[in-house]
C-alpha cells in the first residue's frame, strides 16, 4: 500500500482499519503501565482497608508528586541523549540556599527566586561542560552531585535549617489546599500538562528528539545539538530548584541531606515509563505514570509492613523486569 | 605457532596464477540447497530456495532488497535456522548451528557492515577467532603483526600495527576480507564487498578472488553491480520475493536478462533520458569560486545550470564530499564565494545553507542521515520543522503528515502510513525517505553524495527518474557516486576530482569511463605532459 492510497485529513491510525488504533493503544506501553497500577489497587484494596482511602491516596499523590516534577525535566534531558545524577543535591540544594537567604531577612519569594536562578546556573555549567568542553554527562554530574551536596552540608553545617516563620501565603504552596485537592498536586499537574504538551507539539521540544534520536543526522538536518543539549541540561536542574522550593514550603524547613538516592528513582520513573538512556525516546506521561507505579509499589509495601530494606530489592526488581520486557517486545517489534 | 595462523598463511603464496576462473569450475558441488524455506513471523523471507555452488567458481547472488539473498545467506552462516530444506556441504547434509560452527566447516563470511573492534590494532583484529584458538595464555605480538603483514600485503598498503579507528572505510573493508581469508575456508561469502572501495581496491579485490577460486575456493558474490558480476563472475543465480528464479552462465546471459529477472518486469531504460538541447544554455543557478579549505581541497570553481544534473566523480578520499560539504558549510573553515542565482551568499552554518535552500544528502543515510527510530512523517519535516508549524511554534500533526504524504507520494515511497518508523522499510524506501528530507524545504541546490549506495535496481531507476524530474524543474543537481556507470548515465556533465582539485570536466561523449577514471587517478595536467611527451 502507498501513502497515496490514504485518505487525507483522517485521523492517526485510522488507515490500518479501526482493529488497528485499538491494537496499536493496547501496544503502548502507557496502556500497559495504567493495567498494572490498577492491578495494583484492585489487590491492594483487598489485601488492606487503609490502601484506598481518601487520606492515603493524598498521601501518595503527594509523595509523587513533587518528585514527578524532577522527572519532567529528567525526561526530557534522557530524550535528548543526556543524564543527570545531580537531580538530588541540587534539589537539596534550592531548599539550602532559599533557607539560608530566608533565615538572613531576605523576603521567601525573592530568596525562593534566588535558588531557582541559582540551580539552573548550575545546569548551565553543566550544559557548557557537556557540550563544550565535551565531557560526558555522567561524568559532569557526577561530578556535581557530589559538589552541591558538599555546598548543602557546608552551608548548614549538616543540620535541617527550621523555616519556623515562613509566612502562611508561602507554606500554602506547599501545604495548603484548594477545595480538597492540594495545591502541591495541582502544580504537579499543571507541570506535567504544560511539558507533556510542549514536547509532543513544539518545534524547539521536536529538536530534543531528532537531537537523541540520532546526534550527526540531527546536526546534518541544520539543528544546532549542542543548544538543544545545553537547554535540556539547564532546564532539568531548573525544574529541581524549583521542586526544592516546593518540599521547602511543604516541610517548613530546608534539609541539607533532602534527596540521596532521588535520581534513581527518577531515572527508574523515566524508563518505566518509555524514555531510551540512548535518547531519542520517552513521553511525560509515560515517565509520570512509572512515578506513579514506583509510588505505589512502595506505599503497598508499607501498608503491608514489608521491611524498608525489602522495598529497594522489590523496587530494583520491577526496574528490570520493566526494562527486560521492553527490550523483549522492541527486539520483535524490529 | 598453533594452527589458525598457519592456515593465515596459505592464500599467500597464490600471487602468480591469476585468471583462472572459468576453467575447471564445472564438477561437482561443494554447496547444494534444496527447497529452503524460512518465515520471519508472517514474513516469508524465502520460498523453496534452490542453490548450488560449485567447486571453485565465482557465483554471484542478484536479486533487489528484501529478495530473500541476506536470509539465504544468514542460513548458510548459521545465523538463522530454516524451516525446511536441505543443505548439503561435500554431499553430506549438514545443519548449520551458529557462526562458529559454520566457520568450522570451511564457510567464511564477509558481511556488508563492518563489525571491526575500532580500538584494537589491524592485527588483533585479523587474528582475531585465531587468538580465541590459540593454546598459549599469551598474545606474540611480533608474530600477529608479521603474519598480519604478510596477508594485507596482497590486498593494499595497510600498516597491520596502526588502530583500526585510524584507517578509512575502505581500508576497514580490506580489513575484513584480511580477517576472511585467515580462516581456512572453502566458501567465501561476499556480501557487497566493494560498496565502500574504490575502483582500484576493487580490481585488486577481483584479482584475489580469482586467484582463490583458482585453488578451489568457492565464492557467493552478493552484489547490485551487474558490471562486477559480469566481469569478474562465472554463475549468476537470481532470486526474487523469496523465491529461486533462475541459475545462468555469465558468458550465455546479458545484464538486461538478469536485471529482468530480478525486477520481474524488463526494464528498458535503466538511466532517464538527459537533459534537452534548450537546457543547455540555462540560466547560472550556483556558481562556486575559488573554494578552499585548509588541508582537504583548494581552488574549486564550477558553475550549475538551471535544468542539468552534475556529477561530482573521484576516488575516495579526492575531497568530492568534503567540498559540497563545505559549501553547505556543514564542515572545516572555508574560503572562497558561493553565490546563488547571482546573490554572494554569506553562510554561517548549514541551517543558513537550508535557509537558502541549498541542502545536502549525507553518503551515510543510517549513520547520520535518518531518524531510524522516529516515524517517517517527522524525518521528512526535520529539515524544517517550523514549515509544518504554526507562529507559535506548536506543530500541526496533520500539516506534517500530509507533507510526508505527497512528497512520499512524488518519489514513489512504498510504506503501510507516514506514522511508521523508518527504520521498518527497505534501504531503496529509507534513501526515498531521505530525499523527501531534502525536498520538503523546496531546496533550490540539492547536493547528493552516493544517492543510491545499497539501494536496489528498481528504485534505483525511481531515483534517477525523481532526479532528473527535479532538474525539469529547476532544482540544481549535484551528485557525488563512486559508481561510474551511475554517473555516465545520470549526469549531463562530470567533474572529476582528485587530490583535493578539479583535474577535469567531461561532458558528451566524452564520459567514459575510462576518461574519468584517467582524470581521476592520473589528472588532465600530468595527462597533458604525456601526451606531450608521446607526441
Amino acid at each position: 500500500m502507498t501513502v497515496t492510497t490514504t485518505p487525507a485529513g483522517k485521523e492517526r491510525g485510522i488507515q490500518e482499519g479501526p482493529m488497528g488504533a485499538v491494537r496499536r493503544l493496547l501496544r503502548m506501553r502507557e496502556t500497559g503501565l495504567i493495567l498494572i497500577i490498577l492491578a495494583l489497587f484492585i489487590a491492594m484494596s483487598f489485601a488492606s482497608p487503609y490502601f484506598l482511602t481518601w487520606n492515603n491516596l493524598r498521601a501518595m499523590a503527594m509523595a509523587f508528586a513533587v518528585e514527578g516534577i524532577v522527572v519532567v525535566g529528567m525526561t526530557i534531558l534522557l530524550i535528548s541523549g543526556g543524564i543527570d545524577l545531580s537531580v538530588g543535591s541540587v534539589t537539596a540544594l534550592a531548599m539550602v540556599i532559599a533557607g539560608l537567604l530566608f533565615l538572613n531577612g531576605v523576603d521567601p519569594w525573592i530568596a525562593s527566586g534566588i535558588a531557582i536562578a541559582a540551580c539552573t546556573a548550575i545546569g548551565a555549567g553543566m550544559g557548557f561542560f557537556v557540550t563544550r568542553v565535551g565531557l560526558h554527562h555522567f561524568i559532569v554530574s557526577l561530578a556535581v552531585m557530589v559538589i552541591a551536596r558538599g555546598l548543602c552540608l557546608l552551608g548548614t553545617g549538616g543540620r535541617p535549617l527550621g523555616l519556623y516563620t515562613l509566612p502562611p501565603e508561602f507554606k500554602f504552596i506547599g501545604q495548603g489546599s484548594i477545595g480538597v485537592i492540594p495545591v502541591v498536586i495541582i502544580i504537579f499537574v499543571v507541570v506535567v500538562v504544560v511539558f507533556d504538551f510542549l514536547l509532543r507539539r513544539t518545534t524547539v521540544f521536536r529538536k530534543v528528539f531528532y537531537t537523541g534520536s540520532n546526534e550527526k543526522a540531527a546536526a546534518y538536518s541544520g539543528i544546532r545539538t549542542k543548544k538543544v543539549v545545553f537547554l535540556t541540561t539547564t532546564l532539568c536542574s531548573a525544574l529541581c530548584g524549583f521542586a526544592g522550593i516546593i518540599y521547602m514550603a511543604r516541610f517548613g524547613s530546608a534539609q541539607p541531606t533532602f534527596g540521596i538516592g532521588m535520581e534513581l528513582n527518577v531515572i527508574a520513573a523515566a524508563v518505566i515509563g518509555g524514555a531510551s538512556l540512548s535518547g531519542g525516546s520517552g513521553t511525560i506521561f509515560g515517565a509520570i505514570l512509572g512515578t506513579v507505579l514506583l509510588s505505589v509499589v512502595s506505599s503497598s509495601l508499607a501498608l503491608l509492613d514489608v521491611s524498608v530494606y525489602w522495598q529497594d530489592i522489590i523496587r530494583g526488581s520491577i526496574l528490570l523486569t520493566a526494562v527486560t520486557i521492553d527490550h523483549y517486545l522492541s527486539k520483535r517489534r524490529g | 605457532m598453533p594452527a589458525p595462523y598457519e592456515a593465515a598463511r596459505a592464500p599467500i603464496s597464490i600471487e602468480c596464477k591469476a585468471d583462472g576462473m572459468s576453467g575447471d569450475a564445472g564438477n561437482d558441488p561443494i554447496l547444494k540447497i534444496t527447497d529452503l524455506t524460512k518465515s520471519f513471523g508472517p514474513v516469508k523471507a524465502l520460498r523453496g530456495v534452490d542453490f548450488e555452488l560449485r567447486r571453485g567458481e565465482i557465483h554471484a547472488i542478484a536479486g533487489e532488497n528484501g529478495a530473500g539473498k541476506s536470509t539465504l545467506m544468514n542460513i548458510i552462516d548459521g545465523i538463522h535456522r530454516p524451516d525446511a530444506g536441505t543443505i548439503l556441504l561435500d554431499g553430506k547434509p549438514v545443519n548449520i548451528t551458529s557462526p562458529a560452527m559454520a566457520q568450522q566447516l570451511g564457510i567464511g563470511f564477509v558481511h556488508q557492515e563492518i563489525a571491526l573492534c575500532p580500538d584494537v590494532s589491524v592485527a588483533e583484529n585479523i587474528f582475531m577467532s585465531g587468538t580465541n584458538t590459540t593454546r598459549s595464555m599469551l598474545m606474540d605480538y611480533t608474530t600477529l603483526e608479521r603474519k598480519a603483514g604478510e596477508i594485507l600485503g596482497q590486498l593494499g598498503d595497510i600498516d597491520p600495527s596502526v588502530l583500526v579507528r585510524t584507517l578509512s572505510i575502505s581500508q576497514q573493508q580490506l580489513v575484513e576480507i584480511a580477517k576472511a581469508l585467515t580462516l581456512d575456508c572453502r566458501v567465501l561469502i561476499l556480501d557487497e564487498p566493494t560498496a565502500a572501495l574504490t575502483e582500484r581496491e576493487a580490481q585488486i579485490l577481483f584479482g584475489i578472488m580469482r586467484n582463490l577460486a583458482a585453488r578451489g575456493i568457492s565464492i557467493i558474490y552478493i552484489s547490485h553491480r551487474m558490471v562486477e558480476i559480469f566481469d569478474n563472475c562465472d554463475r549468476v543465480t537470481v532470486l526474487r520475493d523469496g523465491q529461486y528464479i533462475t541459475t545462468r552462465n555469465v558468458a550465455e546471459t546479458t545484464p538486461g536478462e538478469v536485471v529482468s529477472a530480478m525486477v520481474g518486469r524488463v526494464i528498458d531504460n535503466l538511466y532517464p533520458p538527459k537533459q534537452g538541447e534548450a537546457e543547455r544554455s540555462g540560466e547560472i543557478i550556483l556558481d562556486i569560486r575559488n573554494l578552499s579549505e585548509r588541508s582537504r581541497f583548494r581552488d574549486i570553481s564550477f558553475q550549475l545550470r538551471r535544468g542539468e544534473i552534475l556529477g561530482l566523480a573521484g576516488l575516495i578520499g579526492a575531497g568530492r564530499s568534503e567540498i559540497v560539504r563545505g559549501i553547505c558549510k556543514l564542515e572545516g573553515e572555508v574560503t572562497g564565494e558561493v553565490s546563488l542565482r547571482g546573490r554572494k551568499l554569506e553562510l554561517a552554518h548549514y541551517g543558513d545553507s537550508i535557509g537558502e535552500g541549498i541542502v545536502y544528502l549525507s553518503e551515510d543515510r543510517k549513520g547520520d542521515g535518518l531518524f531510524l527510530d522516529m516515524s517517517i512523517a517527522a524525518n521528512v519535516s526535520a529539515l524544517s520543522v517550523e514549515q509544518v508549524a504554526s507562529g507559535a511554534g506548536i506543530i500541526d500533526e496533520r500539516r506534517e503528515k500530509q507533507q510526508a504524504e505527497s512528497l512520499g507520494a512524488q518519489l514513489n515511497l512504498k510504506c503501510a502510513h507516514v506514522g511508521q518508523p523508518v527504520s521498518a522499510l527497505s534501504g531503496g524506501n529509507q534513501q526515498k525517505v531521505a530525499i523527501a528530507k531534502m525536498l520538503s524545504v523546496n531546496p533550490k541546490v540539492i547536493f547528493l553524495d552516493e544517492p543510491t549506495r545499497g539501494v536496489d535496481v528498481g528504485a534505483k531507476a525511481e531515483i534517477h527518474r525523481s532526479l532528473r524530474n527535479l532538474a525539469r524543474d529547476g532544482v540544481g543537481i549535484v551528485v557525488i557516486s563512486s559508481e561510474l556507470p551511475e554517473l555516465i548515465g545520470v549526469c549531463d556533465r562530470v567533474l572529476v576530482v582528485r587530490e583535493g582539485s578539479i583535474s577535469g570536466e567531461v561532458a558528451g561523449d566524452e564520459m567514459t569511463e575510462d576518461r574519468i577514471m584517467y582524470l581521476a587517478s592520473i589528472g588532465e595536467e600530468r595527462a597533458g605532459v604525456m601526451r606531450a611527451e608521446q607526441a
